[in-house]
């Protein structure tokens, strides 16, 4: 056999398929009257490790979305109530939260006393999770909206203007490229904790959400000013711009829409990195503020407090989050080769 | 051809098909044919109609785990369909050698020119030296026309222009002396003058050598110089065979006459590829029943639903074959469009 | 190749202009009522000791002025941070070993180890293995270095007692310290840009496949071997290493800021996050300005490197 299987060489690239969106060239033979979304689709869902991996991830937003049942109608704890002293009953045996010494207990797989375990202050760590959780998605999810939106923008302002325009903004995010993500995201959080800007400031979560949503910004501007560029000297653009519409109009009824495939698949990656920067942010101290409950808190307050005597504190937020990290990644890889199947787009860290 | 000698490849009803996402994908679809030694046979057809997956599948290219083949294709004794990695490998390159369509991405962009010749012919002669090996490379470009060989050795493909790279490329294709040349679309990516001189050293290579020779093109006109055969290829089968003459002064198949008509009509500027057919070619998902071509054939009648074989029509001339239903009075007649061969250019009958 | 690489540098000098203003006007919005003679007064202090603060580090001066004088102190190694009244350069020095020596070992093991691994999982594409090491990078990619530091920590260090639980040991102080000390840094600053790589390389070799000149290299006779490592690595390699040039001087310039962080290293990157933490403008410029000359010369050294592997680039 052949080292490497796939396709193999008998398809020049612009040899056939000459229609359709860019992503889509050299695709072979396509059946017709199906859209390049269809068929992306199609092959998404072909993919199951993708699919299951979506669906671990929408399961983790909804129990997250959940928290406030968990927490009233279950465990009948809220997520900041810290009782060192408790005790309740597990199995007809009185427990104490935290040990004589101060050790909180571990994972009673009870779900209505302390799930899986207590941390240092003997909060419920299954409903901090959870309601850590939501923090960690909204900002995941802000930060992305404010990244996507921004990158989008900017990138194709930069491609379609060109110029100074685009000598201007490539140096602005030259600037933000070189500083590691983590320092520039620790500066920017530590300014807006402490000086703040209109309601973004001291323990807001909007704080974290708005820092990270900036820092990625060259992930997003980059790909999508190059695209632009190319797509800007295409026949149909050219048209549009004989026929007198206004920029505007090129921009977002020409470009923009053949735009939304790598728009598309830069949402996960973006997501993801962005839940992983909040956790960094935070362990740093430049992230989300005590005693808001999220997983880069759940995990640094671990580590400060509990190696080695109660490592769950670590390990279960982290593999959480490492888990939820992990489905958006691989659903999004299954995303990218169902959308553009020779992509060759340079990812965030 | 002598008597008595077999042929250097005989192409028995070869089938290539590619398994995709939509169906599968019978790119050749029972393809024979043979090339005997010092012969050039032309392959003719329009983009898309099987004809590099056929010439590729003679070196063992494309092995994609989506392929599957069918058929034989003898080389020189060896069954080339279904060999073995090693056996490939010891073929390609030397026994038959190939020339890609595009110059410009053929050759290797990090490599120095005299390096990539000289990889190809270590690659089967293990014992040469290294410069011994790029005394041969000299040889080589020189007699492919390529000015200051020896200095010329040490640059880079991006230095060199396309004809120039195509020169490097039938090289390094003659470097280990094949018994088959493979030159898939040589001239396609070059400007005319340039396609001429490519032409031209194909020309003298079958002249001084006995190797036999395949040309791959969608263009007649380069056929026209330099053909001993055509083989017309319409949407993986063949569809109509013969020898040059015969092909270009009693073409048999509609679909030939629609090439011919093409070419006649812009006979002045040959590099202009207008296709002179109505309508696109089918798709090799679902192609067609019976004649492939049926969908843009101005003649088809009823029986066309039913796959015409490949066989002899023409009295005295075993060697012509054609793929069409119609009787040779019919299509003697119906091949004159303005008084030259041509497809009638009637709407294409939508079945 | 001479007037590309000064153009570049121009470029850069430019950039690391634009990043220390930047960096410094942060700062200056940051700081109480534009005052930082203020905040280091402390609370219980007079208007007329702020006063004299001011005078004394110049913030009675116009702010370009300020930053003028910064930039100047930055470059002739005068600066001192108004916090801890330290020589900024001297306590860069001080991290310098750690971070270096972080960098480096890490470096090169998630170079090395991501050729390996992309480039098995792309001749083993779709089978056990490339599962396998799909399934590792999808997990390294995923995963904050802090949580990957504190399972060895408390799994390979505390537990198992295999390596120390952290801190750093000079080379010239124990070779066998320092070593200790670092293996599990290295491991974690790793897997984090092994995942992202090896994915890179492996979509990248794959994708050559369908490169002309790896037909014609197969075309040829050569083994299938021969044509991966010759062909398509070979070409490969190159986004890869560029890739690597800005990774690699952002740990240089305190970017593993996490890494060093769980592990005690007292690295630059860990001064960094100090410096921010105590709102110390000047140490924070200095190790900004540090990583940006980093990018500069390990950049220019990987063009070098990558224009020695790609000829278009060295002859254009
Ligand atoms: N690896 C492959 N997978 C699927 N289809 C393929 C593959 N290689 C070639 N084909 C299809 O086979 C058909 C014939 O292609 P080709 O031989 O390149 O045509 P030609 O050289 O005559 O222009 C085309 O429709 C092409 O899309
Ligand atoms: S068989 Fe029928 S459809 Fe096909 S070429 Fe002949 S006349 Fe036309
Ligand atoms: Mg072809």
């Amino acid at each position: 056999m052949s080292v490497i299987s796939g396709q193999s060489p008998g398809q020049g690239p612009g040899e056939l398929g000459e229609g359709f969106d860019a992503g889509f060239e050299s695709e072979g033979q396509l059946p017709p009257g199906v859209g390049p979304w269809k068929l992306a689709w199609r092959r998404l869902r072909r993919n199951r490790v993708a699919m299951f991996f979506g669906f671990v991830f929408l399961l983790i937003v909804v129990v997250c979305l959940l928290a406030p049942v968990y927490s009233t109608d279950i465990a009948h704890i809220g997520p900041n109530y810290g009782n060192p002293t408790g005790t309740f009953t597990l199995n007809g045996k009185t427990q104490f939260v935290l040990s004589q010494i101060g050790i909180p207990i571990g994972p009673t797989w009870d779900i209505h006393h302390y799930f899986l375990g207590a941390d240092d202050q003997g909060r419920d760590v299954a409903v901090r999770l959870l309601y850590g959780g939501r923090t960690s998605l909204m900002i995941g999810a802000v930060a992305t909206l404010i990244t996507m939106i921004i990158g989008t923008l900017l990138g194709v302002f930069a491609g379609y203007f060109r110029g100074w325009w685009d000598a201007i903004l490539r140096s602005a995010n030259d600037v933000v490229w070189t500083y590691p993500a983590v320092l520039l995201g620790i500066t920017i959080g530590t300014v807006l904790n402490i000086h703040g800007i209109g309601p973004l400031h001291g323990t807001n979560a909007l704080v974290p959400a708005v820092v990270i949503g900036f820092v990625y910004v060259p992930y997003v501007f980059r790909p999508v000013r190059g695209q632009v560029l190319t797509l800007r000297e295409r026949d149909f653009v050219d048209a549009a711009r004989q026929q007198g519409l206004s920029h505007w109009r090129i921009m977002t009824s020409e470009i923009l829409p053949n735009l939304s495939s790598t728009i598309v698949v830069f949402v996960p990656l973006i997501m993801a990195n962005s839940i992983l920067l909040e956790a960094g942010l935070t362990y740093l101290g430049a992230g989300v503020q005590p005693p808001n409950a999220s997983w880069g808190t759940m995990i640094s307050d671990g580590i400060n407090n509990d190696i080695p005597t109660a490592f769950h504190n670590v390990l279960i937020p982290g593999l959480m989050l490492v888990i939820a990290v992990m489905s958006i990644n691989i659903f999004g890889d299954g995303l990218r080769d169902a959308l553009d199947p020779r992509s060759k787009i340079r990812v965030a860290r | 051809m002598s008597a008595t000698e077999p042929p250097l490849l005989e192409i028995s009803d070869l089938r290539v098909a590619f398994a995709t996402e939509d169906g599968t994908v019978q790119a050749v679809d029972g393809v024979s044919f043979t090339v005997s030694r010092g012969e050039v046979v032309a392959i003719v057809g329009e983009s898309g109609s099987g004809k590099s997956v056929t010439a590729m599948t003679l070196m063992g290219l494309p092995r994609g785990s989506n392929a599957t083949f069918q058929g034989t294709a003898t080389f020189d004794g060896t069954e080339l369909v279904g060999a073995s990695d090693e056996q490939l490998r010891r073929i390609r390159g030397a026994g038959i050698a190939m020339v890609f369509q595009d110059p410009m991405s053929s050759l290797d962009p990090v490599y120095r020119i005299g390096d990539q010749i000289v990889e190809q012919i270590r690659a089967h002669e293990r014992k040469i030296s290294k410069a011994q090996a790029l005394d041969r490379a000299v040889t080589l470009m020189e007699r492919v026309g390529i000015p200051r060989a020896a200095e010329r050795l040490r640059s880079y493909p991006h230095e060199f222009s396309g004809g120039m790279r195509q020169r490097v490329m039938i090289a390094m294709a003659l470097s280990c002396s094949p018994k088959l040349l493979i030159a898939d679309e040589p001239t396609t990516a070059l400007d005319v003058t340039i396609q001429a001189q490519i032409l031209e050293e194909l020309r003298k290579l079958r002249d001084e050598t006995d190797a036999g020779v395949i040309l791959v093109t969608h263009d007649l006109g380069v056929v026209a110089d330099i053909a001993d055969r055509v083989i017309v290829m319409y949407a993986g089968r063949v569809v109509e065979q013969g020898v040059l003459d015969d092909i270009f002064y009693d073409p048999q198949h509609p679909y030939t006459w629609g090439l011919l008509g093409s070419i006649t009509r812009i006979d002045s500027d040959r590099s202009q590829r207008l296709p002179a057919i109505p309508g696109m070619p089918p798709s090799l998902l679902s192609p067609p029943k019976g004649c492939h071509f049926r969908p843009r054939c101005p003649h088809a009648f009823e029986k066309c639903v039913e796959v015409p074989p490949l066989e002899g029509h023409v009295a005295n001339r075993p060697e012509s074959l054609d793929r069409c239903w119609l009787t040779e009075d019919r299509k003697r007649a119906l091949r004159q469009v303005d008084g030259q061969v041509g497809l009638r250019s009637t709407e294409p009958v939508i079945s | 190749m001479l007037r590309f690489v000064v153009r570049r540098m121009l470029v850069m000098v430019a950039l690391l202009i634009v990043i220390s203003m930047f960096t410094f006007a942060m700062f200056v919005l940051l700081l109480p009522n534009g005052n930082p003679a203020a905040l280091l007064a402390g609370r219980l202090a007079t208007p007329a000791e702020i006063h004299l603060i001011s005078v004394r580090y110049g913030f009675d001066k116009p702010i370009y002025i300020q930053y003028i004088d910064t930039m100047k102190n930055i470059f002739t190694g005068q600066a001192y941070s108004y916090q801890s009244s330290f020589n900024v350069l001297d306590e860069i020095r001080a991290g310098m070993p750690a971070t270096l020596s972080l960098a480096i070992g890490a470096g090169l093991i998630w170079l090395l180890v991501s050729i390996l691994f992309g480039t098995i999982a792309a001749v083993r594409a779709g089978k056990y293995a490339d599962r396998v090491l799909t399934v590792l990078s999808m997990i390294g990619v995923s995963m904050p270095p802090f949580f990957f530091g504190a399972i060895l920590i408390y799994y390979v260090a505390y537990k198992a007692n295999i390596i120390p639980i952290g801190g750093y040991v000079p080379f010239s102080q124990s070779v066998g310290g320092w070593f200790g000390h670092l293996v599990a840094p290295w491991i974690t600053l790793s897997i984090l840009f092994i995942g992202f790589y090896s994915r890179v390389l492996r979509s990248s070799i794959l994708d050559s496949i369908n490169e002309d000149y790896v037909r014609t290299a197969r075309a040829k006779g050569l083994s299938e071997r021969q044509v991966l490592i010759r062909h398509s690595l070979r070409n490969s390699l190159i986004p890869i290493i560029s890739l690597w040039g800005l990774d690699f001087a952002q740990v240089i310039g305190g970017g593993a800021i996490l890494t060093e962080t769980v592990y005690n290293l007292h690295g630059v990157g860990e001064l960094a996050r100090d410096s921010i933490g105590r709102l110390d403008t000047i140490t924070l410029m200095e190790i900004v300005i540090l990583t940006g000359i980093a990018v500069v010369v390990i950049g220019a050294i990987v063009d070098v490197l990558v224009a020695y592997l790609d000829p278009r680039i060295r002859l254009a």
